[in-house]
């Protein structure tokens, strides 16, 4: 073989090889643009189904604020759910979801915090340490639906004279458990970013382990924790399968008056509507998706932008 | 200098410095409370592990000494609301593997191919655009997917595949599967990501292209991260509940044909919690025999996928 053919050859394998690269990287780009376009049709779809029923507006989409209903909104976010889909409400989902939450965090976040400090500031190396730490490990990969059944056997049967059964406390106690590690995977990442300088300096300086944790790790450390707190919140607000399992109820057409009160909550509202046959129910459930997806978007939003704002690189 | 160290540890206290050590004992008092009360939050961790594992076995037992193993492994009916009872789990076994495998085939390749752009080919600005927005995909409520999954693909789909019910398996598994999509394509590009540019330069001093030096030596070293991300989507994928529970159906039967009406695991946990289970009914108990598969299943899965990472981890 002369030299030239043999650069033919050399040169024609190359360009099969290039261009197989070339398949490959548009395959790459193609998987991506995949999830990309549901996502985008998923958001199509609920808005096609779902905004008619939330915000109905006349004619053109050109100035579609002048001519909205925004009376339609305010009646579906403060109306209870009914019979009659094109009367039912929100209300009760809103404010059992928001009532839920807020007693989720006062349990979720002073513990969670409090592992995630203690096991990056305090915790000896010893059995115990890698006994809890293999625990939230395992905890974060058991599926949703379990921690309803432990809800169901451990707050509504067994604590029933403290929670009263089916109550507010126990979905919030039951969803306290579920985001646990997740608030304790972001505090230790978040105290683990700050420099051991400056854990160092202080108590050099002779404060103690805690007067450094609390004057000084924590304020660097919180803008962290805060996003990691603010995402394990949004987790639990479209949480839907362990808050049916504890047997949160699925028509609620009344407020929860207090800690041992029946509920509800949005994304179980939901659920309820889409197992209807009728497609005005159909409706109904996609403008409560609607209102789900804006609350999450926005708090998702807040995260990115508290991360992009107080993020310190050492 | 020597002086002054003399002066600062005198062998008389004064009074004031009587007081600061009085001061000091009480801190070390406070300061071992707090630690106790961290302490205890982190046992809050072990306590939630025990009090998951004592229900699920204590209600399970109840469950199978009234059942007997016998039938919930060999019997190959699951009807425990009907008057003519049954109770073996293979046909919610069979709904559950069903779904879960439509979905790996949509997530795994998907999610892999996805990582491997993101790590070697998109430019860092393109990175930090389509990454938040894949992350979007999980964040979004799984009933909202259940949504989709029934009232928008299952019509489309029943245009292309003759013979597909309302409720299916393959609606809901390739919707479930673009859910777990990000949570492979995120894992595998950390594990990308880890592999040292030494290695992809030597590889492209040897004459590969860049696909070849993707495929050929970046994948290959990531490999257990990349494992252990497949074995958490298998995970993920079996223990998901509303897609299912949504668009899936209510029918245990053991069948592999995904064009009709399935049940998984966790879509009976659901049915049963929607009805008024009498407490303490063999079929409240079911609940929790069918939990504990659930748990055994995705505890086996985590486990060997922290296994992979620790065992077959390259360091570098």
């Amino acid at each position: 073989m002369d030299g030239s053919s043999m650069w033919q050859e050399v040169s024609r394998n190359l360009r099969w090889r290039r261009g197989k690269g070339y398949l490959f990287e548009a395959l790459g780009l193609i998987s991506i643009l995949v999830g990309l376009f549901v996502l985008f049709l998923l958001f199509y779809d609920v808005m096609r189904d779902g905004l008619p029923r939330l915000i109905p507006c006349r004619g053109q989409a050109a100035f579609p604020f002048f001519q909205c209903d925004l009376s339609v909104t305010v009646k579906f976010l403060t109306s209870f759910p009914s019979r009659r889909p094109e009367e039912a409400g929100i209300a009760s989902a809103l404010v059992g979801s928001v009532y839920m939450i807020g007693v989720m965090m006062l349990f979720s976040f002073p513990i969670g915090i409090g592992a995630g400090i203690y096991l990056e500031e305090y915790a000896p190396k010893n059995r115990l340490t890698h006994l809890i730490q293999i625990s939230l490990a395992n905890l974060a990969g058991v599926p949703s639906i379990i921690y309803g059944l432990l809800g169901l056997q451990l707050f509504v049967r067994a604590l029933y004279n403290i929670t009263g059964g089916r109550s507010v406390l126990s979905g919030a106690l039951t969803m306290a458990l579920l985001v646990m590690p997740l608030i304790v995977i972001a505090t230790r990442e978040a105290i683990r970013a700050v420099p051991d300088e400056i854990r160092q300096a202080s108590l050099a300086l002779g404060a103690t382990r805690w007067q450094t944790v609390w004057h000084h790790i924590l304020p660097y450390a919180m803008p962290g924790i805060l996003t990691g707190a603010i995402l394990a919140v949004s987790r639990a607000i479209g949480e839907t399968a362990p808050l049916i399992t504890i047997g949160a109820l699925t028509f609620v057409a009344f407020l929860p008056e207090g800690l041992r009160s029946p509920f509800t909550v949005l994304p179980i509202q939901i659920f309820n509507w889409v197992s209807r046959p009728q497609p005005e129910f159909a409706h109904a459930a996609a403008a409560g998706i609607v209102v789900l997806l804006v609350i999450l978007l926005s708090m998702n939003a807040t995260a990115i932008y508290l991360r992009n704002r107080f993020e310190r690189r050492w | 200098m020597a002086a002054e160290s003399s002066e600062v540890s005198p062998l008389v206290l004064t009074s004031k410095e009587l007081k600061s050590s009085a001061n000091w004992a009480g801190r070390l008092l406070f300061e071992y409370v707090i630690r106790l009360v961290l302490l205890v939050c982190a046992l809050v961790s072990i306590f939630t592990t025990v009090a998951i594992i004592v229900v699920l076995v204590e209600e399970a037992l109840a469950f199978f000494r009234e059942v007997g193993l016998a039938s919930f492994f060999l019997d190959t009916q699951w009807t425990p609301v009907f008057v003519n009872k049954h109770y073996g789990i293979w046909p919610l076994v069979s709904g559950t593997m069903m779904t879960s495998v439509i979905a790996l085939m949509v997530a795994l390749p998907l999610g892999l191919m996805s990582a491997i752009y993101l790590s070697e080919y998109a430019s860092p600005r393109m990175r930090s655009i389509l990454k938040p927005i894949l992350e979007i995909l999980a964040g979004v409520p799984t009933v909202v997917y259940g949504y989709f999954a029934l009232l928008f693909v299952t019509p489309i789909l029943q245009k292309i595949i003759p013979n597909l019910a309302g409720f299916n398996a393959i609606s809901p598994g390739v919707v479930m599967g673009i859910m777990i999509l990000p949570l492979v394509a995120s894992l595998s590009e950390d594990a990308l990501h880890t592999v040292p540019h030494s290695i992809r330069e030597a590889a492209y001093g040897l004459g590969a292209t860049k696909m070849e030096v993707a495929t050929q030596v970046v994948v290959p070293a990531a490999l257990s991260g990349i494992a252990a991300s497949f074995i958490l989507a298998v995970s993920r994928a079996v223990g998901e509940t509303m897609i299912v529970a949504v668009a899936a159906g209510q029918r245990p039967v053991l069948t592999f044909d995904p064009r009709g009406p399935i049940q998984t695991m966790t879509a009976y946990i659901v049915q049963i919690s929607l009805g008024d289970t009498p407490v303490n009914s063999l079929e409240y108990r079911t609940l929790f025999a069918v939990g504990f598969m659930l748990f055994l299943i995705t505890l086996v899965l985590n486990l060997i996928s922290d296994a992979v990472v620790r065992r077959y981890r390259e360091q570098y």
